[in-house]
């Protein structure tokens, strides 16, 4: 059977992965060759690297990392930051990346979800949302979850899959580093909505919520950094975990 | 050397990579001659069924292709590729396929999600692709349509609540539905046997 997916995922900045977003004050950093091909061997279903660079520069180590980690480990990568035209979708797929996720430069220009779609298929098009209640609504944020956009998220999801996303990373906001599980509530609504894949972030703090998240059948993956970073969950042990909890996946 | 088809279509740069990694001698080439003196095929893809087949036919490279086959060199067709080599495709219409092996391509008729993305387990039958892989492994999906009615050539399937078939083989000719480009060491290992026929 299918199986849920677990998904890392690592938030590059200088040439290196930034463990501690989350956490003010926390410098720790990583390699992130080594981190991938660690995370590789230790069963996780995919890699997310987010470009926070800002720097051209910077950018440029960017892609070249990723042409490395893309050379060595063969299990699909997703990027995303800083993806804003057809042009960066190109230059990321060249190297290396297989799905590329929009956020911000969707919504300035949703039509970036459509070209996307339509150059290199739906399955390469992951709609990346940061979504906040305000006001008992879902609202969509923008840069990185700084700026309420004042849109109804759940019509953004799914006008996003109409135009051709191929699957969603759902991060809620209000759930995000408190890690006392996912943003059920907000990821039942969405899934009652749409039927891609829908990937799950923010909020695991612990084994059980990932059990807790597969029991809502209409969730796919689940994503996580810092829990993954710290090593205070082993991917190999949630997933035997998982197994034993009756929830399908690959070990 | 192994001739990667490159006819315009999807993303080529794990497959190389993958092929690289395992030692293989790899050509991405549109060039009848490069496929000629090839050892063995891979024919990739990634999209639509029309779209590429057209895109496939427009290289003039699909005579040169029929007659390397039916030379037996080993040709293996991954995901769309693998899906161009059977009968017919129903992908938004009805078209026809290379033939190469008998079969039809449908749409997946199941109360799962579709497309089929993610990580699934196959029951396999002894096939010298397989060589390096036992039943159960895991290997990487991305579709929504799927090979049916291939009978006794059918090598791997999958559970997505219907059976999918995930890999083919007939005579010099296999075909994998799912990405072993993908599928990290369980698809390394199809790599390298098929490297290794």
């Amino acid at each position: 059977m299918i199986t849920k997916r677990i998904i890392p995922c690592l938030d590059i900045r200088d040439g290196k992965v930034v463990k501690g977003r989350n956490f003010e004050g926390i410098r720790d950093v990583a390699d992130p060759v080594e981190m991938a091909a660690f995370y590789n061997e230790s069963g996780a279903d995919e890699l997310v690297f987010y470009d926070i660079t800002a720097s051209v520069e910077q950018r440029q180590l960017f892609t070249d990392i990723l042409t490395k980690v893309a050379s060595q480990i063969f299990i699909p990568l997703t990027v995303g930051g800083g993806i804003n035209t057809i042009d960066d979708f190109d230059r990321v797929l060249k190297c290396g990346a297989d799905k590329v996720s929009v956020n911000s430069g969707a919504i300035r220009n949703p039509q970036l979800i459509e070209e996307g779609a339509k150059k290199y298929g739906d399955q390469c098009v992951v709609l990346s949302m940061d979504i906040k209640r305000v006001d008992g609504k879902f609202h969509l944020f923008a840069k990185g979850g700084r700026e309420d956009t004042g849109i109804d998220a759940l019509q953004w999801t799914v006008d996003g899959v109409n135009r051709g996303a191929g699957e969603l990373v759902v991060n809620s906001i209000d759930t995000d580093g408190v890690k006392e599980g996912f943003d059920l509530e907000l990821l039942d609504e969405i899934a009652a909505r749409v039927n891609v894949p829908i990937i799950a972030s923010g909020g695991a703090g612990k084994m059980e919520d990932f059990a807790e998240l597969f029991r809502h059948p209409g969730i796919d993956a689940g994503l996580a950094a810092s829990i993954f970073h710290f090593k205070e969950v082993a991917i190999r042990d949630l997933k035997t975990y998982l197994r034993g909890e009756g929830v399908e996946v690959r070990l | 050397m192994i001739a990667v088809i490159d006819y315009g279509v999807g993303n080529l740069f794990s497959l190389t990579a993958s092929l690289n990694y395992i030692g293989a001698d790899v050509t991405v080439t549109a060039d009848k001659d490069v496929l000629k003196a090839a050892d063995k095929m891979i024919l990739p893809g990634v999209g639509a069924f029309r779209d590429a087949r057209e895109k496939l036919f427009a290289t003039g490279l699909v005579d040169t292709l029929y007659e390397q086959v039916e030379a037996g060199k080993p040709l293996l067709g991954i995901c769309l590729g693998m899906q161009m080599l059977f009968d017919k495709s129903y992908e938004y219409g009805e078209w026809d396929g290379l033939g190469l092996i008998p079969g039809k391509v449908r749409y997946i008729e199941t109360d799962l999600k579709v497309p089929q993305i993610g990580w699934n387990s196959i029951s396999i039958k002894e096939d010298p692709l397989f060589k390096y892989t036992k039943d159960g492994d895991f290997v990487y999906y991305v579709h929504s349509y799927c090979a049916t009615e291939c009978g006794q050539d059918t090598i791997a399937v999958s559970d997505y609540h219907v059976p999918i078939t995930g890999a083919v083989h007939k005579g010099n000719v296999w075909g994998t539905q799912f990405h072993p480009e993908k599928s990290g060491n369980v698809g390394l290992g199809m790599l390298r046997a098929f490297n290794e026929l």
